[in-house]
């Protein structure tokens, strides 16, 4: 049986991976995948506490969050594809004005 | 006694609907159908009220009615308001006078506004003020009464007001509006008083407690009376408030007949009628009205005599009429009041009407001076016309010749100051009848003076409507022939008191009726030695008293005085004090300095919102770092660590 704390630790890296790639990346789609990444380390202790405690409900909270993860991949990529459209970079210091 | 049902509010809401309908709809509806509803409700009004009259004559029904469970307004402590209508003996008459004659002149408005623009919003307008005039009429309890008060003077400020684009029609409706402010403020004093005196608003219940207090007389009740008086002069143009009504003359010919003659600004009278039980207890303040009566009639009836706009010559003798109504409520003569209300309500409508049917053919001409000769081109307002005028001079047996005749008989009578009302306004009946002919000969008598552009004919409507008001205005007198205003006069008494019919009664009577027929005489005589023909005798005269002529075309200079001692003190305060110091100074330094504090701020803190994404991200990241830490160190232990307790001060 593997320990509580390690799956909170890997949680917490996998977590800070994201908030350093979100920070430092320029790439729009790099800074999108760092999100997806920090909203999967939450699950993964969503999921770890409710199998320590047996009880269901922190799986259906993953439930939930994947399912407003999958809705805001669509926007998001949405978005994405028009920002490239209309300026032809994905570099996120480039898009600093309040319009496309 | 079983009551028959009588849908007294129903007799004010009936035109209230047709305004809705007119006011909200009317710009979309054919004009058929605005004119079908514009005189479909004030109809139905009629229709109620004759129905109530019709039961009261054949004794179906006893007056007074007061209604029973009426929805209540105001319900405060002790204080209880409602939404109550009363039909007695003085409401039935002016209900007649109103609905009447008001749906005569809806029937006149569809000729005469035929071409208008507006001529929905005209007739939304007209059912409004037929619907606030018969919450004034209906009202049982006097705060009520205040609301038809204040309406009326809305629509009127609205009509006189109907040519907006005109700036002098703007500004005459405006100052109607602010000149009536004046009134209604003594109106409103008046009614805390009231309040605070009686705790009630309701007429019969006031009446009650001073029949209870036979005692009581003068001091407070004089206070009231006199507040109530200034809200009726500033209502029925008086002295001193009387400014507006010339002025008001800017507003469609319909409306000047049926707001600012016949029924409106007749408003002040019956106020006073209505609540005389208080002014019969106040002699100082029933000789005030007297003695402001007697003087508006006089002094308007000079200013008539030398006018030239048909309608203002109207105007001033409207409020010369007036005040003979207010001589007669000033000596306690109710019914005649009432009753030469009813007859002016007949005359000057048909007056204003045939002002209008000959304005209309002039192609929208008023000065009279361009006129003449208009009986051949216009026969039937001709006739029509001259019956008014013989009427309005007081002449037998037309209506005025009663009415007039009954107020100066009652003033005769009334002790001996009476005399001198009564002289006064017998020299106001000279004044009118020659003031009236001057009118007559000048608009339909001599040569035509001026070519008119095309000549417009008399629609139908205009023209039957002339010729029943012409009857009413011959006939209608006859209803109070006899000792005490015969019939009128005994129907009346349990409103006003029994005290009206005070007729001396034999030769006295026919002497002063003499008087009066003979002094119509003189006045008609004079008019016709100076304008029959040609104006020149009457223009050697002007020349022979320049003072007196341009005091008198200058209406004795009365609108210049009230603009430097009230408008300009004013206007100056208003500019240099509440604009300049109040507003730009004082609130605009406040706003200003609120303004720049966060125009400063904002100008600090905007470096925050650099566009740049990850810079938001990163203070979201700090702020998300600074929050884990706030809650995860044990920050009391490790301020002990440090030898810090929170809130004491160190060792």
């Amino acid at each position: 049986m593997i320990p509580l704390a390690w799956y909170l630790i890997l949680s917490a890296v996998l977590f800070c991976m994201g908030v350093a790639g979100f920070l430092i990346k320029r790439n729009l789609i790099t800074v999108f995948m760092s999100i997806e990444l920090m909203l999967n380390a939450v699950n993964l202790s969503f999921v770890t506490f409710a199998h320590q405690w047996h009880a269901v409900k922190g799986q259906i909270f993953v439930f939930f969050v994947m399912m407003v993860a999958a809705a805001e991949a669509a926007v998001g990529l949405a978005i994405i594809i028009a920002i490239f459209r209309t300026r032809n970079t994905l570099a996120v210091d480039r898009v600093d004005l309040m319009k496309l | 006694m079983n009551t028959p049902v009588l849908y007294l509010p129903l007799i004010a809401l009936a035109p209230f609907a047709g305004f809705l309908v007119n006011g909200l709809l009317g710009r979309r509806l054919p004009k058929a159908l605005v004119t079908f509803v514009a005189l479909l409700f004030p109809l139905i009004s009629f229709l109620i009220v004759l129905h109530a009259a019709w039961l009261v004559w054949t004794g179906a029904l006893v007056l007074p009615i007061a209604e029973q469970n009426a929805p209540a307004w105001i319900a405060v402590g002790a204080v209880h308001v409602d939404f109550g209508a009363v039909l007695d003996q003085l409401s039935l008459v002016m209900l007649l006078v109103v609905t009447g004659v008001g749906f005569l002149i809806h029937i006149y408005s569809v000729g005469y506004m035929a071409h208008e623009e507006g001529y929905w919003r005209f007739f939304a307008y007209l059912n409004l003020f037929m619907f606030f005039m018969l919450v004034l009429v209906l009202a049982g309890n006097i705060l009520l009464m205040f609301v038809g008060w204040e309406g009326v003077g809305l629509v009127s400020y609205l009509l006189v007001g109907f040519y907006y684009q005109r700036k002098s029609a703007a500004d005459a409706g405006k100052k109607a509006f602010v000149v009536n402010r004046v009134g209604d403020f003594g109106f409103l004093i008046a009614l805390f008083l009231l309040l605070q005196q009686f705790g009630t608003f309701t007429f019969s219940e006031i009446a009650a407690k001073l029949d209870a207090n036979p005692g009581w007389t003068g001091g407070v009740l004089t206070a009231i009376a006199l507040c109530l008086l200034l809200g009726a002069t500033g209502k029925s143009a008086q002295l001193p408030l009387y400014v507006w009504l010339p002025d008001a003359m800017e507003g469609p010919t319909p409306v000047s007949a049926l707001i600012h003659a016949a029924t409106m600004v007749t408003a002040g009278v019956y106020m006073i009628a209505r609540t005389h039980a208080v002014f019969d207890r106040s002699p100082f303040a029933l000789g005030a009205v007297a003695v402001i009566g007697a003087a508006t009639a006089f002094f308007a009836a000079t200013i008539g005599l030398v006018q030239t706009d048909i309608k203002r010559v109207l105007a001033y003798s409207t409020i010369s009429q007036l005040g003979y109504m207010f001589l007669g409520c000033g000596v306690a003569a109710y019914s005649a009041a009432i009753f030469h209300l009813v007859t002016h309500a007949f005359f000057k409508a048909l007056l204003f009407l045939c002002a209008g049917a000959v304005i209309h053919a002039m192609a929208d001409e008023q000065d009279m001076r361009k006129m003449g000769g208009l009986w051949k081109k216009l026969p039937v307002t001709f006739w029509t016309m001259t019956v008014a005028v013989f009427t309005i001079s007081g002449f037998p047996p037309l209506a005025a010749f009663f009415s007039k005749d009954a107020i100066l008989a009652a003033a005769f009578a009334h002790g001996s100051s009476g005399k001198i009302l009564w002289f006064v306004g017998l020299v106001t009946a000279l004044l009118t009848s020659f003031y009236m002919f001057r009118l007559w000969y000048l608009t339909f008598m001599g040569e035509p003076r001026s070519e008119t552009p095309h000549h417009h004919p008399t629609p139908m409507p205009m023209l039957s409507v002339l010729v029943i008001l012409a009857v009413l205005s011959f006939c209608g007198g006859w209803i109070g022939i006899g000792a005490g205003l015969g019939r009128f006069g005994a129907f009346l008494a349990p409103v006003t008191g029994a005290r009206t019919g005070e007729s001396s009664g034999g030769n006295l009577e026919w002497v002063l009726s003499g008087a009066a027929v003979l002094v119509a005489l003189i006045g008609w005589y004079t008019a016709h030695r100076l304008y029959f023909r040609s104006q020149e005798r009457a223009e050697k005269l002007a020349a022979a008293a320049p003072g007196a002529h341009s005091l008198l075309v200058h209406k004795y200079y009365v609108d210049e005085f009230y603009g430097a001692a009230i408008v300009k003190p004013l206007m100056v305060i208003s500019t240099y004090f509440l604009e300049w110091v109040v507003d730009k100074a004082i609130l605009g330094g406040a706003a200003w300095v609120l303004g720049g504090t966060a125009k400063f701020s904002g100008a600090l803190l905007q470096r925050w919102q650099s566009g740049n994404i990850r810079s938001y991200a990163a203070w979201l990241a700090a702020g998300a770092a600074a929050l884990l830490l706030f809650i995860l160190v044990p920050w009391s232990s490790v301020l002990a660590e440090l030898g810090i307790h929170a809130g004491v001060g160190g060792h």
